[in-house]
């Protein structure tokens, strides 16, 4: 299965020294995950791109990759490891790797990072993240369908701009729907958590949400709603496989189209620092079949998702106001990206109090 | 019927106290072996490139004692608290408060720049941590509560503490409503030795050697001592237990909160919810492991970083999931504590007559 690893034992069937069997000209791709990779969730989806790129690419190329690397003190030897044995192209895979990735960029010109939903860039340190708003409008919209109590219950992780960005999409899909949909959030304070998401999501079924989505990395609240007979949608990865019944669809990661082309541009020689944030269009958010749904609101599902992707629809199209009842957006004006990436109010409707 | 059973000896052994950690290493090496082995991995190539590999170069060493620094510093306070039976679980949140306290002078006061604001920093660090040791055992010496329930829970209010501040009031303005502070800058982050060794490593090793001075030349250490082993006779001597409990929380507080300043001035370089993957509480494990004594807190404190830099070369070296170093951990650490066992017992078959040698 892996040939990184025949070749190194191969060399060392002795153990002794090891570090000479880099005979030929393989490019050596690296990455650092924050979670183990599992079967779902976020690593997983980034250890999909990674055998991606051994797919897409096959011999020229040699993949690593070390999994539950805490964001801190250990990230940074992490990324200096790799680039220490050979690895010319990394990828770190979580925000809190940020300023690891900029020290150890320094202090190896001639490697080239990229860094997963980060800001801080240079001239070998990259920067990419997907729009995952895009599908959170499309699954507001079906939730406001087929919501049978107009309540759709939220479980959210932190309240950083991501997750709020999320909410505000889905809310703004509801509304264009229901405008009198509601959202109740509950904030876990985790990542993955199954035992809390799992509460989370009693909790908002017992509050009256009869439909469920998650910000969140564990497929607790999607066995919930199996269990309890309700809808829900699945982040990151395809759950269908724990909620047969549940899932209406789900909001995939796929970094396989960005990882190859990035592979591909370093092995190409073409390779600069940028900052990517790509959706639909690009491939890089994906939508689960529509299942679980009447056939018309698959329909508007395929419409809206369509109408995003070839850039007729942006989610975030005024007029747009925030809960304090203050405009953000006039009619017809879209907000920009600069506004999205550092999103810190809800929009009107939203039944929360940001955390501050 | 071969029945065996464990008998206590009168005395510990000496011969076993040498014995019993390399018999447990021996037994590690050969059970990690077969578990290498029967993941598909050469054994001989693997314990190479767990034990021996991070050790072959310059740059792991010195993260060898970027990684040990905080374990020694934690594990040192903690070998003194528990020498007196005095048991502080929550030296995690003693650290995280350190590196608050540490860390107000650069969020706060940024435009104080200078060698003396560094000092500052790791002395507001110290305060801090000893600070939140504090609480702990005032509630032991005032209310007689335990100290493994509270100084464990302050833990999590420690943390909470810290994410609400980098989340709030403490969060880079210009960082896009991300968690974290400014990043420190100048005299705000602690000199560098080699590669990524900072001053904290000096600090540790200072501490150490003030453990031992304190346990062999001191009349506290001597306090401490005998408040362990028998606290009736500490109080025939005159010594106060609630002082002692006091003194060896702040002592441990204190190295706690150091600690966590070094991580966030020496390693990270600014505030972030989560600034240590559990320090406080393998520090525990390296006090233990080291019979909690200064000497022993050194060598575990340095196994202990092996096992961890070990782990990750062998994840990317021979693609082992991370799992499979954390077992390896626990078997390790499992087995040198077990092993332990036969320092003060013997192993003496049932019905076998007993005899009077050691």
């Amino acid at each position: 299965m892996r040939t990184t690893l025949k070749i190194t034992i191969a060399a060392a069937a002795i153990a002794g020294i090891a570090t000479t069997a880099q005979a030929e000209e393989k490019l050596k791709v690296g990455f650092i995950y924050v979670g183990p990779i599992g079967d779902h969730g976020w690593s997983y989806q980034h250890d999909q791109g990674r055998l991606a790129i051994e797919k897409a690419l096959g011999d020229k190329v040699q993949t690593s990759y070390l999994e539950k690397v805490p964001e801190g003190a250990d990230a940074e030897r992490a990324l200096e490891r790799l680039a220490r044995s050979g690895h010319k192209l990394i990828f770190a895979t979580s925000f809190g790797y940020m300023d690891s990735v900029i020290k150890v960029a320094k202090r190896h010109p001639d490697v080239k990072f990229e860094h997963a939903t980060g800001y801080k860039r240079a001239k070998n340190v990259s920067t990419y993240s997907a729009r995952f708003y895009e599908g959170r409008y499309i699954i507001g919209k079906i939730a406001a369908k087929v919501s049978k109590k107009g309540m759709a219950g939220y479980i959210a992780s932190f309240p950083i701009p991501e997750v709020v960005r999320g909410i505000n999409a889905f809310m703004l899909g509801a509304q264009s729907v229901n405008p009198q949909f509601k959202i109740k959030v509950v904030w876990v304070n985790s990542w993955y958590d199954p035992g809390k998401e799992a509460d989370a999501a009693k909790v908002l079924i017992a509050q009256g949400a009869d439909i469920l989505t998650q910000h969140t990395d564990s497929a607790a609240p999607m066995q919930v709603a199996e269990e309890k007979g309700i809808k829900a949608f699945g982040q990151a990865s395809d759950m269908i496989k724990f909620g047969p019944k549940a899932q209406l669809t789900a909001v995939i990661d796929d970094w396989a189209p960005y990882y190859v082309s990035r592979t591909r541009a370093v092995l190409d020689g073409t390779w600069k620092s940028e900052d990517t944030w790509g959706g639909l269009a690009a491939g890089m958010v994906k939508m689960a079949p529509y299942t679980n749904m009447p056939e018309d609101v698959k329909k508007m599902a395929q419409e809206t998702e369509e109408a995003i992707r070839s850039g007729k629809l942006h989610p975030f199209t005024g007029p747009i106001y925030d809960q304090d009842g203050k405009l953000r957006a006039k009619k017809g004006e879209v907000l920009s990206d600069k506004v999205l990436l550092g999103m810190n109010w809800y929009v009107k409707g939203i039944d929360d109090k940001l955390p501050k | 019927m071969m029945m065996f059973t464990l008998e206590r000896r009168p005395a510990p052994s000496r011969l076993w106290s040498l014995a019993a950690p390399l018999l447990a290493l021996a037994l590690a090496v050969v059970l990690s072996a077969v578990l290498f082995a029967a993941l598909g991995h050469p054994p001989l190539r693997a314990l190479y490139v767990y034990f021996v590999e991070p050790l072959s170069s310059m740059w792991s060493l010195e993260e060898l004692a970027v990684k040990a620094t905080p374990l020694l510093l934690i594990g040192a306070g903690l070998a003194l608290a528990y020498r007196a039976n005095v048991w502080n679980i929550g030296a995690e949140g003693q650290l995280i408060m350190g590196a608050i306290a540490g860390s107000a002078i650069p969020i706060l006061w940024p435009g104080w720049n200078d060698p003396l604001a560094m000092v500052a920093m790791l002395l507001l660090g110290m305060a801090g941590g000893a600070a939140w040791a504090a609480i702990p055992a005032f509630l032991k010496n005032r209310f007689n509560t335990n100290e493994i329930l509270t100084s464990l829970m302050l833990v999590y209010v420690a943390g909470l503490f810290l994410d609400w501040l980098v989340r709030g009031p403490w969060r880079d303005p210009m960082g896009f409503n991300f968690p974290k502070s400014v990043a420190f800058e100048g005299w705000h982050v602690l000199p560098v030795l080699s590669g990524r060794v900072h001053v904290g490593f000096v600090l540790a090793g200072v501490a150490v050697i003030v453990l031992w001075l304190m346990l062999s030349h001191m009349r506290f250490g001597f306090a401490v001592r005998v408040q362990g082993v028998s606290p009736r006779a500490a109080r025939f001597s005159g010594f106060s237990a609630a002082s002692i409990t006091m003194h060896v929380m702040l002592f441990s507080g204190a190295l706690a909160g150091l600690a966590g300043i070094g991580e966030v001035a020496g390693v990270i370089g600014h505030l972030q919810p989560s600034i240590s993957p559990g320090y406080g509480f393998a520090a525990i494990i390296v006090a233990v492991l080291g019979r909690l004594s200064p000497w022993g807190v050194l060598f575990a404190a340095f196994l202990l970083a092996l096992t961890y830099l070990g782990g990750e070369a062998a994840q990317l070296a021979l693609g082992m999931p991370a799992k499979v170093a954390q077992a390896l951990q626990g078997m390790l650490l499992f087995l040198i504590l077990g092993a332990d066992v036969l320092v003060h017992y013997r192993i003496v078959r049932r019905g076998a007559k007993r005899e009077g040698t050691a």
